[in-house]
C-alpha cells in the first residue's frame, strides 16, 4: 500500500540530501574540531540512516506496529552500547586487588 | 487398508505423494516434519560426539582420544547441539506445526519464507559438517578470540559460517511467527485469549529477530579477522579480544531463552491439560515471557566475570542477573499453583512436564550461584558450569520438547504412541540424566576444569558415574526414536482429540487436512477452558 505514496521526485530529493551529507562527512573529516569530531560524524551518519529508514524503507508510511519494531532495534543497540561501554569506561578505574595477584608479602624477594 | 466402499480421508500427509511434493511443499505442517528430520539428525551427530568424549573421560589419562581430538569432539557436540538442535527445534518443529493451527489460520503468513528457512538451515548444517569432515574445529562452540582468530589452525571459518548461515533460518522463522501472530488470528481470538504456547513463541521470535543479527555480524568479524587481520579483536592492531565476548554473549545469553521460552510454552500447555485445570495467573505468565525476552538482553556480562571485564561492569551484570530469575520463578510458581487441587493424570507428556519442573529449577537455581561475582571466581569454567547449563538446556528444553512431541504426536501423525514404552523411556531419561549431571556439580565444586581430556586421579569415580549415567540416558533417547517410528505404521489410530484437550488444534482431524480448517473458526472463550 505504501508504494504509491512516495513520488519519484521525493526519492530524488532524499538521494540528493544523502549525497550532500556524504560530502559534508568528507569535509568534516578534514577539519579538526577536537571533541566535536566524533559527535558531528555520528550526527551526520544518524541523520542519513534516519532518512533511509523513513523514506527508502517506507517506515514513515507504515503502521504503528512497524514503528514499534523499528524502535525496538534501536533500543537493543542502545542497550548493547550502554552496557558494553559500562565495561570499557570503568576498566581503567582503580580496582580493588584482584584475588589472582599474590599479596605483596608472598611475592618473591627481588634481590 | 480401506474397507471397500470407504473413502480415505484427505490429510496433509496423503494429500500428495513423492519426494518432490515434500521438498517443494509450502505447507507449514510438512515443513515442520522436514525440520523434525533435520534437527533429529544433528541431535544424533552431537550425541555421537558426546558418547566418544564421555568414554574418554572414563580414565584420568587421555588415552581413547588425543587431547586435540577430544577438543574437536566437544566442539562438534556444542556446535551441533546448540546451533542445530536446541535453538531451532521447538520453534521450527512444534511451533511451525502448531501456531497456525492454534490461531485458526490456514498457514503461516509467508509460506515460501518458511520453506526457504529450512533450506538455509540445511545449508548452514552442511557447512558445519564440511568443517567437521575437513579436519574439525577445536575452539569450542563459543569461538572465543584470540584463539579462534589467531592461533587455532582448524576449520574455524567453515564451522563459524555454518552457524552464521543457520542464524538466518532462525530469523526467517521468527519473522514469520511475528507477522502471523499479528495478522492471522481467527475472529474472536484476542491477544489475551492466545494459548501460552503462542505467546511464548512470540516472545522467542522477538529475541531471535533482535539478537541473531548481532551474533551473525560477530561471527563474520571473526572470519574477517582471521583472513585479513582487520584489527577488531587483536590488541596488537588496536582491537580488544574481550569485545568478542561482549558481542557473542549479547546474543548467546538470550539464546538460552530462545531455547527455554518455547519449552516453557509447551509446559504451560501440558500442565493445564493433564491437571484438567485453567492455568493459574495467565496474564502473569504472558508478562513473564515478555519480561524474560527483555531482561535476557541485560545480563550477558555474567559470562565474563573473570575475563578482564571491569569488575564494576561485573557488579552491574551480577545484579541484573539476579533480576532475570524473577520472571522464571513467577512461571514456576504459577505452574505449581495450577497443579494445586487439579485432577492430575500421569500420562507420558505430563511425566516430562514434571521432569522439566524439577530439573529446570535445579538448573535455574545453580545459575544464581554462578551469577554471584564471588562464587563464580571459584566455579567459572569448571564442571559446575557444565552441569548447570545441561540442567537448563537438557533438563529444560529437551524434557519439554519430548513432552510436547508425545503430546502432539497423535495430532501430527494421526497415530497414538505406545503409552507403556513411552512412560518407561521418560523415566529412563530422567534417571539417566541425573546420573550423568549430578556428579558434575560435585566435580566442578571440587575444582575439575571443563574442556580437558585428562584429569587428576581423585576425580575418576565421579566421572565413571557420569559416563555410566550417559549410557543410560543414551538408551532413553534411543527408545522414543524406535517406538515413535514404529507407531507411524502400527500405532492405534488417534481421534481428533485423544487427550481431551482444549485449543483449536484439537478441533480438526488428526492428521489435519492441508489447509487446516474447512471453515474459519470463531473463538468465543478464554484459553484453557478446563472444568476445574
Ligand atoms: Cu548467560
Amino acid at each position: 500500500m505504501s508504494h504509491g505514496l512516495i513520488s519519484t521526485e521525493l526519492y530524488y530529493k532524499i538521494f540528493a540530501t544523502l549525497m550532500a551529507l556524504t560530502t559534508l562527512t568528507v569535509i568534516a573529516a578534514f577539519i579538526d574540531m577536537g571533541a566535536l569530531n566524533d559527535i558531528i560524524a555520528m550526527g551526520i551518519a544518524c541523520t542519513k540512516a534516519l532518512l533511509v529508514i523513513l523514506f527508502f524503507m517506507h517506515v514513515r508510511y507504515n503502521s504503528p506496529v512497524t514503528w514499534i519494531f523499528v524502535s525496538a532495534g534501536f533500543v537493543m543497540l542502545l542497550i548493547m552500547l550502554m552496557l558494553g561501554m559500562n565495561d570499557y569506561v570503568s576498566r581503567s578505574w582503580d580496582a580493588p586487588p584482584s584475588p589472582w595477584t599474590a599479596p605483596p608479602s608472598a611475592a618473591p624477594a627481588s634481590h | 487398508m480401506n474397507a471397500p466402499g470407504t473413502v480415505k480421508e484427505r490429510n496433509f500427509i496423503n494429500a500428495d505423494y513423492g519426494i518432490k511434493s515434500w521438498l517443494l511443499t509450502l505447507d507449514h505442517k510438512r515443513i515442520a516434519i522436514l525440520y523434525l528430520l533435520s534437527t533429529t539428525f544433528f541431535f544424533v551427530v552431537g550425541g555421537a560426539a558426546a558418547v566418544l568424549f564421555r568414554l574418554e573421560l572414563l580414565t584420568p589419562a587421555s588415552d581413547l582420544l588425543q587431547a586435540d581430538t577430544y577438543n574437536k569432539m566437544f566442539t562438534i557436540h556444542g556446535v551441533a547441539m546448540v546451533f542445530f538442535f536446541l535453538i531451532p527445534t521447538i520453534p521450527a518443529v512444534l511451533g511451525n506445526f502448531l501456531i497456525p493451527l492454534m490461531i485458526g489460520a490456514r498457514d503461516l503468513a509467508m509460506p515460501r519464507l518458511n520453506l526457504a528457512s529450512w533450506y538455509v538451515f540445511n545449508l548452514g548444517g552442511l557447512l558445519a559438517l564440511m568443517g567437521i569432515a575437513g579436519g574439525g574445529v577445536d575452539t569450542g562452540w563459543t569461538f572465543y578470540t584470540p584463539y579462534s582468530t589467531t592461533y587455532a589452525n582448524s576449520q574455524v571459518i567453515l564451522t563459524a559460517l555454518g552457524a552464521f548461515v543457520s542464524g538466518f533460518a532462525s530469523i526467517m522463522t521468527g519473522l514469520n511467527f511475528i507477522v502471523t501472530i499479528h495478522t492471522m488470528r481467527a475472529p474472536g481470538l484476542k491477544w489475551f485469549r492466545l494459548p501460552l504456547f503462542v505467546w511464548a513463541h512470540y516472545a522467542t521470535s522477538l529475541i531471535i529477530v533482535l539478537g541473531t543479527p548481532v551474533v551473525s555480524i560477530t561471527i563474520v568479524l571473526v572470519a574477517l579477522e582471521r583472513l585479513f587481520h582487520i584489527g577488531i579483536f587483536d590488541p596488537a592492531l588496536g582491537g580488544d579480544p574481550v569485545l568478542f565476548q561482549h558481542l557473542f554473549w549479547f546474543y548467546s545469553h538470550p539464546a538460552v531463552y530462545i531455547m527455554i521460552l518455547p519449552a516453557m510454552g509447551v509446559v504451560s500447555e501440558l500442565i493445564t491439560c493433564f491437571a484438567r485445570k485453567r492455568i493459574f495467573g495467565y496474564k502473569f505468565i504472558v508478562a513473564s515471557s515478555m519480561g524474560i525476552a527483555i531482561l535476557g538482553f541485560l545480563v550477558w556480562g555474567h559470562h565474563m566475570f573473570v575475563s578482564s571485564q571491569s569488575i564494576y561492569a561485573g557488579l552491574v551484570f551480577s545484579v541484573l542477573t539476579m533480576l532475570v530469575a524473577v520472571p522464571s520463578a513467577i512461571k514456576m510458581l504459577n505452574w505449581t499453583a495450577t497443579l494445586y487441587r487439579g485432577s492430575i493424570s500421569y500420562q507420558t507428556p505430563m511425566l516430562y512436564a514434571f521432569g522439566f519442573l524439577g530439573l529446570f529449577t535445579i538448573g535455574g537455581m545453580t545459575g544464581i550461584f554462578l551469577g554471584n561475582l564471588g562464587l563464580d571466581l571459584h566455579l567459572h569454567d569448571t564442571y559446575f558450569v557444565v552441569a548447570h547449563f545441561h540442567y537448563v538446556m537438557v533438563g529444560g528444553m529437551v524434557m519439554a520438547y519430548l513432552g510436547g512431541l508425545h503430546f502432539w504426536w497423535p495430532k501430527i501423525t494421526g497415530r497414538l504412541y505406545p503409552e507403556g514404552w513411552a512412560k518407561l523411556s521418560a523415566i529412563i531419561i530422567f534417571v539417566g540424566f541425573n546420573f550423568t549431571f549430578l556428579p558434575q556439580f560435585v566435580l566442578g565444586y571440587m575444582g575439575m576444569p571443563r574442556r580437558y581430556a585428562s584429569y587428576p586421579d581423585e576425580f575418576q569415580m565421579l566421572n565413571i558415574f557420569s559416563t555410566a549415567g550417559a549410557s543410560i540416558l543414551g538408551f532413553g533417547y534411543l527408545f522414543p526414536m524406535i517406538y515413535l517410528t514404529w507407531s507411524l505404521f502400527r500405532g492405534k489410530k488417534a481421534g481428533p482429540n485423544p487427550f481431551d484437550a482444549k485449543g483449536l488444534e484439537w478441533t480438526v482431524p488428526s492428521p489435519p487436512p492441508t489447509f487446516n480448517f474447512t471453515e474459519t473458526p470463531v473463538v468465543t472463550e478464554e484459553a484453557y477452558d478446563y472444568p476445574i
